[in-house]
């Protein structure tokens, strides 16, 4: 969604600095403690609310989930699964479903658009729809398979983790809505206190795999969780345990096209060299070598 | 005699189908190069803007291949390489400093231009089976994201040794004086024919009697 601003850490698909004069912008997160989630859904209700988009019906599969999945129109979702610990008891697993806003986006370094997405000084990773050409290549960037193209406009969507609330110093919507604190917003620094406190009390209750999400292979992100089964994020509806930037985008977006760009910069020269340094190859006019008749001079 | 008749390199048909595939060729590596790096991103005011590049590439990308299809038809016969083309391509060195006095005799292409012929056969093949995987909003969504990942790669390797393959071939034609006639009226002198492809020479003349 687009958001004026002079805090800017990075547009998609721009070689010179962003906006970002001030460079004191506090880092915000969004902490989802799943210990606390009771997958009543409101946090989904206040973000098509808020952000004004309504999914088609959809289908029930006899589970909690619906809908299914992200969409255009769906920036979060609940994702439900039923979890047996080894000799354990059963365990309902609810993990509230969207981007991560991670500090390194592989979306923003998939996207070909000047500036169709960006990454505030705050965190927030945004889509600007308006510059949006529709390629895909942020799906194909993003390690959390989150960025959805709409069938209605050839955009793609996603959670702006209420961009345009944040600026004015509002709260996100989700966060508003949720009855039993499991999301809380506030600076990273704040947050991460916060989860520190929460995870101490897992522990205590013998949750002693209990800890806070925040993967260093994306440079961290601001949306984080509170799981307290740490070691296995993978239960929580695959939730990716080191997820990072795939080193195919990497090479995709790192070091192919500066080298190739140059090289086809480098062959085209070679050709002005080659023909000021050898010169025209000119027909020669030499009877002796097939047989003997006479030519016009190629011009 | 002093009035040797020109000879005819390329029909009409032939020239046609070469000139069509080079425009689509041009129009598709400036659209796919303008969302390869920012540096080219003023090339999509080529086609209407992002979005219209986006929607027109894939489109015009199909075309050129049932237009290379048809030109890869008509050459590709010529273009196998034989053993005189590899005694050639030992002198490959000499030929590029103009020094041509003991290139060995070759038919109608010579070992570059073949070389030329396969990688554009290759390259194109490849874009083609990569850009229908990444072809957004229509084939992308039936993959995976892991094979789409490839499929990039892919595509934007082989449209750099497709487009570096034709900076050269068209180097060549500029550097080679008789070439750019051949493709464009058809014919090449006979003193043309004899240097730079004799065998060829041969069998036209001997078709000629
Ligand atoms: C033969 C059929 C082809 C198809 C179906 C195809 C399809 C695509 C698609 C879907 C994209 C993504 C952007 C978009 O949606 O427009 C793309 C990008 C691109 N294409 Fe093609 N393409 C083809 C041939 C070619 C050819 C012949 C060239 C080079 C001369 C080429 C060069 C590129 C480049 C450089 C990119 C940008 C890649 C990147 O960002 O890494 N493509 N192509
Ligand atoms: S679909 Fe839009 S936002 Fe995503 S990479 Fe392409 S231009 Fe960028």
């Amino acid at each position: 969604m687009a958001q004026q601003s002079l805090d800017i850490e990075r547009r998609s698909a721009t070689t010179t600095p962003s906006p970002n004069m001030r460079g004191h912008v506090a880092e915000v997160a969004k902490l989802i403690d799943i210990s606390k989630c009771i997958g009543c859904k409101a946090c989904q209700s206040a973000c098509m609310e808020w952000n004004d988009y309504r999914g088609n019906v959809g289908t029930c599969d006899g589970t909690y989930n619906n809908p299914f999945d992200l969409a255009a129109n769906q920036w979060t979702v609940m994702r439900f699964t039923e979890y047996e610990p080894p000799g354990g008891n059963l365990e309902w697993l609810i993990r509230k479903d969207g981007c991560m806003h991670c500090a390194e986006p592989g979306c923003l370094k998939a996207c070909p658009a000047p500036g169709a997405i960006v990454q505030y000084s705050n965190g927030i990773v945004d889509f600007h729809e308006e510059h949006c050409i529709g390629c895909g290549y942020c799906i194909t960037g993003c390690p959390f398979n989150i960025p959805r193209l709409s069938d209605a406009d050839s955009k793609v969507y996603k959670c702006t983790l209420c961009s345009d609330r944040v600026a004015v110093g509002l709260e996100p919507a989700c966060i508003k809505s949720c009855p039993t604190g499991a999301l809380v917003f506030g600076s990273k620094d704040d947050m991460r206190q916060h989860a520190a406190g929460r995870i101490e009390d897992l522990k205590s209750r013998g949750y002693k795999n209990a800890g806070l999400y925040d993967p260093q292979g994306v440079g961290g992100t601001h949306v984080m969780y509170v799981l307290p089964h740490a070691d296995r994020p993978q239960i929580y509806a695959g939730l990716p345990k080191d997820p990072h930037i795939s080193p195919l985008v990497s090479l995709w977006k790192g070091a192919l096209k500066p080298l190739m760009s140059l090289g086809l910069g480098v062959i085209a020269f070679a050709g002005v060299i080659h023909y000021v340094g050898v010169g025209p190859n000119e027909t020669k006019d030499d009877k002796s070598k097939v047989d003997k008749s006479s030519e016009h001079r190629d011009q | 005699m002093d009035n040797e008749p020109m000879i005819e390199r390329y029909g009409t048909q032939d020239r046609i189908t070469h000139w069509v595939t080079a425009i689509l060729f041009v129009l598709m590596a400036l659209s796919g190069l303008a969302l390869f790096h920012p540096a080219f991103f003023f090339l999509t005011n080529f086609f209407g803007g992002g979005s219209w590049t986006r929607i027109l590439h894939p489109f015009m990308g199909v075309l050129t291949l049932l237009s290379f299809l048809l030109l890869a038809a008509r050459f590709g016969r010529d273009n196998r390489i034989t053993e005189a083309d590899r005694q050639w391509g030992k002198h490959l060195g000499e030929f590029i400093r103009n020094r041509e006095d003991n290139l060995p005799e070759i038919g109608k292409y010579n070992l570059g231009q073949k070389y030329l012929f396969w990688t554009l056969v290759v390259t194109i093949l490849l874009l083609f089976a990569s850009g229908m995987v990444i072809w957004q909003p229509y084939f992308a969504p039936a993959f995976s994201i892991g094979v789409i990942r490839i499929a990039v790669v892919v595509h934007a390797l082989a449209a750099f040794v497709a487009i570096a393959a034709i900076i050269i071939h068209i180097y060549a034609a500029l550097w080679v004086k008789g070439s750019i006639r051949a493709m464009t009226r058809g014919k090449v002198t006979p003193a043309w024919a004899r240097q730079h492809h004799a065998t060829w020479y041969r069998e036209i003349r001997k078709e000629a009697k």
